[in-house]
């Protein structure tokens, strides 16, 4: 993918969007890579933490939101507290899943119409009422 | 000293055996865990998007609650106490969002009180010795794994449960009853959390990790703080030997059953129907039942 480079890209209106709602400095991020290192679900994920945040001062908003990544961040704060930079990366994760879910569309990241029979039955309480604040909009 | 104690939803149903075994271990360690009079769900996270106020409401009104009925809460969810200290300490050092959130719940709550976990009650009020010296059944040669989660220990500058990395309180707690307590690398590593109901596989996989990791260090039982990490843990184990054949099933522990058998409670009143994975043979094997 070849990317142009300029200063309104790299200060681009979506990354200042992803900053205010996380309240972090994506800027003082350097891309060492840390917060994938330590994640307990990057194997699952397209590319990791530090990728998105790269996509985001690229202005790629596009490619930023359509990865899994920020879908599957179980919000553990192991990046975050890792971060040698001090960017709270959970944060950054979360802004961006409001972004998608605040959307007019409100396109939902899960169905609870399409959960296995028995699974509301089988489920804590707490990993509903997390899940859906994190998945619904 | 009692302790104004917020349980949460969860201990109100499928984690009762934690409720419970608190309750009744509470009352002969000489202190009472008294339930507020009012309480609802705390929300279940922690809100990570700083725009989002709403979220911050039912954990500040739990906690405007319980000011007017003491000075310290206790809870024994880590998702809870997570929830809740963060919420209290956002309130005690950001005047803008305190005022809101007051404007909003027509309360006056300064964050004020002291917010401590079950097991910081029993380290920095009880002490670990004295609790050793109430120990009436010592559990000698069993072989426990401290899984801590995230949520008692991160974010450190905020909770200051214990060292970030490699804490060692919950360690000290299972030495004090007589256990012998393991260390392993994945002691602090996330569950999966609420990903068992976003990407259940997902989910399966991590705790698949832990247990594996705990084992292979010599555990024969994993000891939880948290529902939420039961769950994955505990429940899940039949997800994970369906994907690895060769898994073995291991018993997963809340830390207050623990203190209950040490402290000499009758297997009757521990809850155990409530494990996925069934403790009681271990325990016999053992020789505490």
């Amino acid at each position: 993918m070849k990317i142009e480079l300029t200063r309104q890209k790299v200060h681009n209106a979506f990354a200042k969007k992803v900053e205010w709602v996380s309240g972090q400095n994506l800027f003082a991020c350097y891309q060492c890579g840390n917060c994938t290192a330590g994640c307990p679900v990057a194997f699952a994920m397209e590319v990791g933490p530090h990728e998105v945040i790269r996509y985001t001062l690229l202005g790629l908003e596009e490619e930023a939101l359509q990865v899994n990544t920020f879908w599957l961040c179980a919000s553990c704060l192991q990046c975050t507290s890792r971060c040698p930079k001090g960017i709270d990366i959970a944060r950054v994760m979360d802004a961006l899943r409001m972004i998608v879910l605040r959307k007019k569309e409100r396109k939902d990241h899960v169905q609870i119409q399409e959960f296995p029979e028995g699974f509301l039955e089988k489920v804590p309480q707490i990993a509903f009422i997390s899940g859906f604040r994190k998945f619904l909009s | 000293m009692d302790y104004l104690y917020f349980p949460g939803c969860t201990l109100y149903t499928k984690a009762k055996n934690f409720d419970q075994t608190a309750r009744n271990c509470s009352k002969l360690l000489g202190f009472e865990l008294k339930e507020l009079s009012k309480w609802t769900c705390c929300g279940a996270t922690f809100p990570l998007a700083t725009d989002n106020l709403m979220a911050l409401l039912p954990p500040a009104r739990i906690l405007a609650n319980a000011r007017e009925e003491g000075n310290v809460l206790t809870t024994l969810c880590a998702v809870c106490f997570n929830v809740i200290k963060r919420t209290n300490r956002l309130i005690q050092g950001d005047g803008e969002k305190r005022d809101k959130i007051n404007n909003y719940i027509e309360k006056n709550y300064a964050g004020d009180l002291r917010v401590l976990h079950y097991l910081e009650v029993l380290k920095q009020d009880i002490g670990f010795s004295q609790l050793k010296e109430k120990v009436q059944k010592p559990l000698a040669g069993l072989k426990t794994a401290a899984y801590y989660g995230c949520m008692l220990l991160r974010p450190f500058s905020e909770m200051g449960f214990d060292d970030k990395e490699r804490p060692s309180l919950f360690e000290e707690f299972l030495e004090a009853l007589g256990a012998k307590a393991v260390d392993f690398p994945y002691k602090i590593e996330c569950c999966g959390s609420f990903q068992s109901v976003g990407s259940p596989e997902v989910a399966t996989e991590c705790a698949y990790k832990i247990l594996t990791s705990a084992i292979k260090n010599g555990a024969e039982a994993v000891v939880s703080t948290c529902p939420m990490c039961t769950f994955n843990i505990d429940h899940k184990q039949a997800d994970i030997r369906q994907k690895y054949l060769d898994f073995k099933p291991v018993p997963i522990f809340y830390f207050t059953q623990l203190l209950g058998i040490s402290m000499g409670l009758d297997h009757q009143t521990l809850g155990f129907e409530q494990n996925a994975i069934d403790p009681l043979p271990l325990l016999r094997e053992k020789g505490f039942f």
